[in-house]
């Protein structure tokens, strides 16, 4: 049966989960469509980070608050319903807050829905635990990926255009027009790492970066956990 | 490793990969000297700044990948990444180009795949490839070559070639104030910009087609090169050979067809990169296609999409992007073109298949 087996409720291997071990652009490589897509500049990625975490957020709630009463051969359907809903709010409220932010992320907001990462926390986690842990997840796992967002934003805004934090203004008004740091002056511009290539190969040693990481720390603690990647459950009850 | 198949007795001396390398490395100096001769310092300083930049960024990666660092550097396949890659880049580049693009062969296309026999792609393309479509302006940075019949053009001396390289070119436009211009179009560019004119039209007004005798010469002591490399048995005729045949077909029968709009197969053949292409870049042993049947489709393909792309594409040359494309598709070519066994009647198809034994 659904909804009796406990996954993890306990908050601190939640918060190392969503964060490290378990992260979902990292770990689980799930998002990787906007990871990709909006990571030119940080302002893109911290604003789909913030859109995609607060969805994320939203849709854990309702799954875990109607777990109950969702018939399970139906599960699916109803998950995106709810997703889709949380995604069209965010959305309009994008659309009257920050609208030039709006026009730039264009298509990728409304493909919030099809984020992986938000369908695979509602199967795997919302729908078997407590509202509160549910909640919990849901801001922690997106919390790991708008940080991961932001620091691909940050790597290929810096490569690609010589800059940081530019145009911060359109997320944060004009308090944030002074924000952004000129690295080298007269930057030429190096076009790969604008484009979506450029967006792979960052990922790709980001990842390798964690790896690295994760060797260092198991040669200092003697362990060899963190090679058990933890997987999604996609199916219960089969 | 020559990739000429002989028949017992076997009896020689082991070949290794760096005499390899140093035999294409040789064949790689007439063109160096074509390109120097006719487009200036350029190409030579390239040359120097490319090689030391690559061997120590293979020996970094070496030591980092604790392996012994002397056995893998002495090799020599650095050392030819380097020449091919300065070689397609434009003289004039600057030198953070020429870095930025041995990095990006030697680190990534190279080193992070395993070193030499790992690599996908042929990594002086991709290093090619990368700066291509990430320094669009300064990639444009070809000159004008050297005249052959008036005293109308000169290349830039030893000094001012190394300030447009190492400096910046405003620097020479200050010194030399009667220099108006010291970059030039390539004839592939020429031809495919061609503003409304027919190819006969610009072949007549253009200064850079007036000027075609020295890409001419260049592209034919690339073909010297690689000819010496087939008489020394480094590779068989192929790839280089079906590129440059299939390349001439697609374009006469175009040019056939439309004259105005299309450019003869002489052109296609000895402008751009497609003699360095030919018989330095396909006949990669690495990241081309194993098998002769294979080879040949491999260079076939190349040669489609390099005509496809300068014809119809956005960039005036593509052997790069064709190359990497077709180095995609090397796996799936030599799994359908294995030669015959000893022993069985057919060639292995490529399919699962229950009786093929004789």
């Amino acid at each position: 049966m659904r909804g009796q087996k406990i996954v993890a409720t306990d908050y601190k291997t939640l918060t190392i989960n969503g964060l490290w071990k378990n992260n979902p652009a990292l770990v689980q490589l799930l998002g990787l469509c906007p990871l990709l897509a909006v990571t030119a500049s940080v302002v893109n990625a911290l604003s789909l980070g913030i859109a995609s975490m607060l969805v994320l957020i939203g849709s854990n709630f309702a799954v875990s608050a109607f777990r109950h009463l969702i018939p399970n051969a139906v599960r699916l359907p109803i998950y995106v319903m709810i997703i889709a809903a949380l995604v069209t709010s965010i959305e309009l409220l994008m659309q009257a807050l920050t609208y030039e932010l709006y026009l730039i992320l264009g298509i990728f907001i409304p493909l919030i829905v099809t984020n992986c990462i938000i369908m695979g926390r509602a199967e795997a986690f919302a729908a078997k635990n407590t509202i509160s842990a549910a909640l919990y997840d849901g801001f922690i796992m997106g919390l790991g990926f708008t940080i991961v967002l932001v620091l691909l934003g940050a790597i290929r805004e810096t490569l690609g255009s010589g800059t940081l934090f530019a145009d911060m203004h359109l997320l944060f008004g004009p308090i944030a027009s002074t924000w952004k740091i000129v690295i080298i002056d007269d930057y030429v511009g190096f076009l790969f790492a604008i484009l979506p290539p450029g967006a792979f190969v960052g990922l790709g040693l980001l990842i390798a970066l964690k790896n690295l990481f994760d060797q260092r720390i198991d040669k200092k603690t003697g362990k060899t956990s963190t090679n058990q990647v933890l997987r999604l459950e996609t199916s219960n009850d089969i | 490793m020559p990739h000429i198949r002989i028949s017992s007795p076997h009896v020689q001396r082991p070949t290794k990969t760096a005499d390899i390398m140093r035999l294409v490395i040789i064949a790689t100096l007439p063109g160096l000297f074509g390109m120097t001769f006719f487009f200036g310092w350029g190409t030579l300083i390239n040359v120097v700044l490319a090689s030391v930049m690559a061997i120590s960024l293979e020996a970094i990666c070496i030591k980092l990948r604790r392996r012994p660092v002397l056995f893998y550097v002495r090799d020599n396949s650095a050392l030819l990444t380097a020449i091919l890659l300065a070689l397609a880049l434009p003289p004039f580049a600057p030198w953070w180009v020429t870095a930025t693009a041995v990095f990006v062969a030697i680190v990534i296309a190279k080193q992070i795949y395993g070193g030499l026999g790992q690599n996908p792609f042929n990594p002086a393309m991709v290093g090619y490839a990368l700066v291509l479509i990430s320094f669009p302006v300064e990639m444009t940075r070809w000159t004008a070559p050297f005249d052959l019949n008036g005293n109308t053009w000169e290349v830039l001396g030893f000094a001012d070639t190394l300030t447009v390289i190492f400096g910046s070119w405003q620097e020479i436009i200050q010194a030399h104030p009667y220099i108006d211009s010291f970059t030039s179009a390539t004839p592939l560019d020429t031809l495919k910009h061609r503003n409304g004119l027919t190819v006969e039209e610009v072949w007549q007004s253009s200064e850079v087609m007036a000027n075609v005798g020295a890409w001419y010469a260049v592209s034919l002591c690339y073909f010297v090169g690689g000819i010496f490399l087939i008489y020394r048995k480094i590779y068989t005729w192929h790839a280089p050979l079906t590129l440059l045949i299939t390349l001439a077909l697609i374009s006469a029968i175009f040019f056939a067809i439309d004259p105005d709009n299309y450019a003869d197969p002489l052109i296609h053949l000895t402008t751009g990169a497609t003699m360095l292409g030919a018989f330095f870049i396909v006949t990669d042993p690495v990241s081309s296609a194993t098998s002769n049947r294979g080879k040949v489709v491999f260079a076939a393909g190349i040669a489609i999409l390099v005509y496809i792309v300068r014809t119809w594409g956005n960039y005036p040359d593509a052997l790069a992007f064709a190359v990497m494309l077709m180095n995609l598709c090397a796996p799936f070519i030599d799994q359908y073109t294995q030669p015959r066994s000893y022993g069985y009647k057919k060639p292995n198809s490529g399919q699962p298949s229950k009786e093929n034994h004789s």
